[in-house]
């Protein structure tokens, strides 16, 4: 190893060995038996729960976490697929002190909810681990569906689709299958290639076919998929990101912060991982702390995000925040970029403004800062690429006859994995009752 | 998904998960919504004679006993029969029959101890199509006093007595429902037999007071300065009906009769225990009321998943299959032994064991000074509670020994298989010699 943390500019190996896959495992391993049935333990199955109602799927989760209790993981399982086929992914990456946990009685009274989420993962875990797959297609129904994209939105769809009989042809444009859990999550959320695993076992259900390098638009068009299909699915998520609007931009070692997270997803070895030693990340969301933890995670001495608004407006959850500030991280608000400032075609700095937030909208001040930086990331937010016809900021629900969109690329709900999750599966229900009638 | 339809004396039920004669069952509006959640029968709150209904207390009728979290362990009531008119139950009964046929629905009756009373409640359940009938023999307050409930459950003669009336004048089948209130449970269930009873459910709530309130000096719930016994149900008593279940079971008058199991069914483990040790289904009241009707999803979905575990494909073949197991004392293997063995991985030197068995027990734990603890094979008699007591599970096991090795604490080879009936230490053996 030749380079440390120390080392100026985009360099990779910053690290020793160890230090990379310590990084970058589970940040949070399973629990064991033990700890789970005393988690479990907890939860008072509270009636008309509040946890179940701040799911945006609803699994029943007093139902499922006193299935581990009375030692039926897989009854618990079945109960969380049953509502979220992905509940695998969702144990791992859902900001559950934003959701269940956030509202569970025992968060509200003691300020320690139930572990929701790590006990959501005991079952799941168990249940895949053991290559079981506990749901049956009905009869084939002779119907078939085309799903756009195979992100979370586009797999819970398919698997719904493919379980009420019908035929499902699931494309997307990427090599693999998965959207953003492929290539957007954090590594240490959902470590040893967890993804492919979960896909590959949702597709035990039989009844879909996957295709990938299909993009919609380039080797299909809407057109085309609605005059061979019987019912369309959109879940193409956001595949454009917005642009700085500061001068600069477009230097060396600028770059989005969602393709270096997907690079490094995609990067088994993460010591050939390239990495500034002072980076920069400009955003609030989750996002913008993914891509500055995981530089950090990778050796860069010097990781600060810079948000343009106050710290509550931040779309990263606290806990988030509190996690990235963990690891290193500097977070500064109520700042924006003014310029990237360049040294030989490369970056080295970037100068701020301070802000004023007020009623008329955010105000540049003309107190202004300059922070060293050898690789800056955009993390201000991506936006849809409507297929052709259609216009966003998001698609409608259903934008056409027999044409419905569900998860980051339509509207409502937040942008989160369980969200595309709840919306595709609603999407799958209104295609079949469409399709079969209002029989069910 | 193993089958859970039971059949049981001829009433078909979806599951084995009953719910048993108590608030629960006192009215449509709760038992419409029973059947929602999944319930696979009911038996209605006891009903009682035509006229004037019988009164409630107007202050606490519960109290209880709790865990740590205050999980509720156990529960005692003061409640009696249904406070309703007998008309509007009997209404409410046919209504919700004729809406849910594929679940069952059994009427509760306690009835003043002569014929004509019960030849009269009879004849008016009759058109409810209702499936059966229970009788409440048990109830162990309020109703003793007036010469029905307890009072009849602990008279065997009257037990033989009601149930053959009441198979004269009706052709439901009968469930006769016992009180734990007695001092052999045998013989109540024998007499409800020989009175031709289809089955018998139990347990009923055992006499309790379960807290005295130390300033005002009176047993909990408490009314107006007074206090009375009432009747004790919930996880509890689980262990004591568990025991009156297999008696029944396991006697050679009454075995085979049918039997509902009840007290302190909480979860699918519960119901199998029940159902192993003899009960072709269960009832459940406490847990109910504990935590709602939606509990029996999880009974449904665990029982169904241990039967597939088991490669059982319906409740018949759980019934009973612990009975055989279920023996007296003196025919235990006085040679079978076993030593404790602590899995030091697991072991987190908290020392429980060490206190347990050194100050209470058989001195056959040591401590090192790093806090490892470790069995001396040369004292330790198997009792079993360094297990009981040590927080991880599995961490302490019971290690059989194999037949011929010799025990370090008697230094005799493991022989086998002999009971205290033979021991030479046994008087009676000796007498006969
Ligand atoms: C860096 C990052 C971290 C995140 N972390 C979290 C987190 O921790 N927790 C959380 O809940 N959420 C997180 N999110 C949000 C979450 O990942 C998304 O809300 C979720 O993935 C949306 O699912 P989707 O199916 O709608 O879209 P996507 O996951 O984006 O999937 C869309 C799929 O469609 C494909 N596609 C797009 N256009 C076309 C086309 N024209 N033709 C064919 N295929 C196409 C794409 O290749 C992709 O596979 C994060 C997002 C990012 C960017
Ligand atoms: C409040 C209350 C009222 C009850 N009323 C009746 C009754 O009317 N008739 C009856 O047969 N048993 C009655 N029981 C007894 C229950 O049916 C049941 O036998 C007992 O509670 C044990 O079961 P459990 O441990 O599941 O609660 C009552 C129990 C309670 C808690
Ligand atoms: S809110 Fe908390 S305690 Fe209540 S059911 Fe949900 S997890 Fe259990």
């Amino acid at each position: 190893m030749s380079n440390t943390p120390l080392t100026p500019g985009i360099v990779s190996g910053r690290l020793v060995a160890e230090a990379y896959a310590h990084n970058f495992d589970d940040l949070e391993p399973v629990l064991d038996g033990h700890e789970a049935h005393v988690a479990a333990d907890r939860c008072y199955f509270c009636h008309d729960a509040p946890c179940m109602t701040a799911c945006p799927t609803s699994i029943d989760i007093p139902l499922f976490i006193r299935q581990i209790a009375t030692g039926t993981p897989e009854a618990a399982a079945k109960t969380i697929w049953d509502q979220n086929i992905l509940g695998g992914m969702c144990a791992r990456v859902c900001p559950t002190e934003q959701l269940c946990e956030e509202v569970c009685v025992r968060e509200v009274a003691e300020g320690k909810p139930v572990e929701i989420g790590r006990l959501q993962r005991f079952a799941t875990d168990r249940v895949m681990a053991a290559g079981v797959h506990p749901f049956t297609r009905a009869a084939p129904t002779g119907k078939r569906v085309a799903v756009v994209g195979a992100g979370p939105a586009g797999l819970a769809a398919a698997h719904r689709l493919a379980l009420h009989g019908h035929d499902v042809v699931m494309m997307d444009r990427r090599e693999k299958p998965g959207g953003l859990n492929e290539y957007g999550i954090a590594s240490y959320k959902a470590p040893h290639d967890f993804a492919q695993a979960e896909v590959e076992w949702l597709l035990k259900i039989g009844g879909i076919t996957v295709q990938t390098g299909v993009e919609l638009g380039r080797d299909v068009t809407l057109d085309g998929l609605r005059a061979e299909y019987d019912a369309v699915f959109l879940g193409i998520g956001l595949g454009g990101v917005n642009a700085l609007r500061a001068a600069g931009e477009d230097i060396a070692g600028v770059r989005d912060a969602v393709d270096f997270i997907a690079e490094l997803r995609q990067q088994p070895d993460k010591a050939k991982l390239a990495i500034g030693r002072d980076v920069v990340v400009i955003g609030g969301g989750m996002t913008a702390v993914d891509a500055a933890v995981q530089s950090r995670l990778l050796g860069a001495q010097n990781v600060t995000i810079v948000y343009r608004r106050g710290q509550e407006k931040m779309s990263a959850s606290v806990h988030e925040q509190d996690h990235a500030q963990q690891v290193g991280v500097r977070i500064i608000c109520n700042a924006a970029p003014v310029e990237v400032i360049g040294k030989g075609g490369k970056v080295s700095a970037v100068e701020f403004a301070y802000t004023q937030d007020g009623p008329e909208g955010l105000k540049l001040l003309d107190d202004t800062f300059t922070l060293a930086a050898d690789q800056v990331f955009k993390a201000i937010g991506q936006t849809l690429v409507a297929p052709e016809g259609m216009a966003g900021p998001k698609l409608d629900v259903q934008p056409l006859a027999r044409v419905w969109a569900g998860g980051d690329c339509a509207q409502g709900g937040e942008d989160l994995t369980v969200t595309a999750v709840a919306e595709g599966r609603d999407a799958a229900e209104a295609i079949h009752i469409n399709l079969m009638g209002a029989v069910r | 998904m193993a089958d859970l339809t039971t059949n049981f004396i001829g009433i078909k039920s979806p599951n084995p998960f009953w719910l048993a004669s108590a608030p629960p069952t006192d009215k449509e509006y709760n038992v419409r919504r029973a059947f929602e959640a999944g319930w696979g029968g009911v038996v209605w709150k006891t009903l009682g004679s035509e006229g004037p209904p019988v009164v409630n207390v107007n202050g606490p009728r519960y109290g209880a006993v709790w865990g740590a979290d205050r999980r509720l362990l156990g529960l005692n009531n003061i409640e009696l029969i249904t406070d309703r008119p007998l008309e509007v139950n009997l209404r409410e009964i046919k209504s919700v029959k004729r809406d849910y046929k594929d679940r069952a629905l059994i009427i509760s009756l306690m009835v003043p101890c002569d014929e004509e009373s019960w030849k009269d409640i009879l004849k008016r359940i009759e058109d409810t199509e209702a499936d059966g009938v229970e009788l409440n023999f048990g109830c162990p307050h309020g109703m003793a006093e007036r010469g029905m409930g307890s009072a009849v459950g602990q008279v065997p003669e009257y037990i033989e007595m009601v149930t053959r009336w009441v198979k004269q004048h009706s052709r439901m089948p009968c469930i006769v429902k016992l009180t734990p209130n007695i001092s052999d449970i045998r013989k109540p269930a024998e007499a409800a037999k020989r009175g031709g009873a289809d089955a018998v459910s139990l347990i009923n709530t055992i006499n309790s007071i379960t807290s005295v309130n130390l300033d005002s000096f009176a047993p909990e719930p408490m009314i107006d300065g007074k206090g009375t016994h009432g009747g004790y149900c919930g996880p509890a008593v689980k262990p004591i009906a568990l025991n009156m279940v297999a008696e029944i079971a396991r006697s050679m008058e009454t075995r085979g009769l049918p039997i509902s199991g009840i007290g302190g069914v909480t979860t699918w483990r519960d119901a199998a225990e029940f159902m192993a040790l003899g009960a072709g289904n269960v009832q459940v009241c406490t847990a109910a009321m504990t935590y709602g009707f939606k509990i029996v999803q999880e009974m449904i979905s665990g029982l169904s998943q241990y039967m597939d575990e088991k490669g059982m494909v319906s409740t018949a073949e759980l019934v009973g299959r612990a009975v055989p197991n279920v023996t007296d004392w003196q025919f235990l293997n006085l040679n079978a032994v076993s030593k404790a063995k602590i899995d030091q991985d697991a072991c987190i030197s908290c020392g429980r064991c060490y206190a347990a068995c050194e100050d209470t027990s058989h001195q056959a734990i040591s401590m090192s000074e790093d806090r490892v603890f470790e069995v001396m094979d040369d004292e330790c008699v198997a009792c079993n509670l360094c297990v009981n007591v040590c927080p991880v599970e599995g961490c302490i096991t019971m290690e059989e020994l194999p037949k011929g090795a010799v025990d370090a604490r008697t230094g005799k080879k493991v022989g086998d298989y002999a009971n205290w009936t033979t021991h030479p230490n046994n008087p009676s053996v000796a007498a006969a010699e």
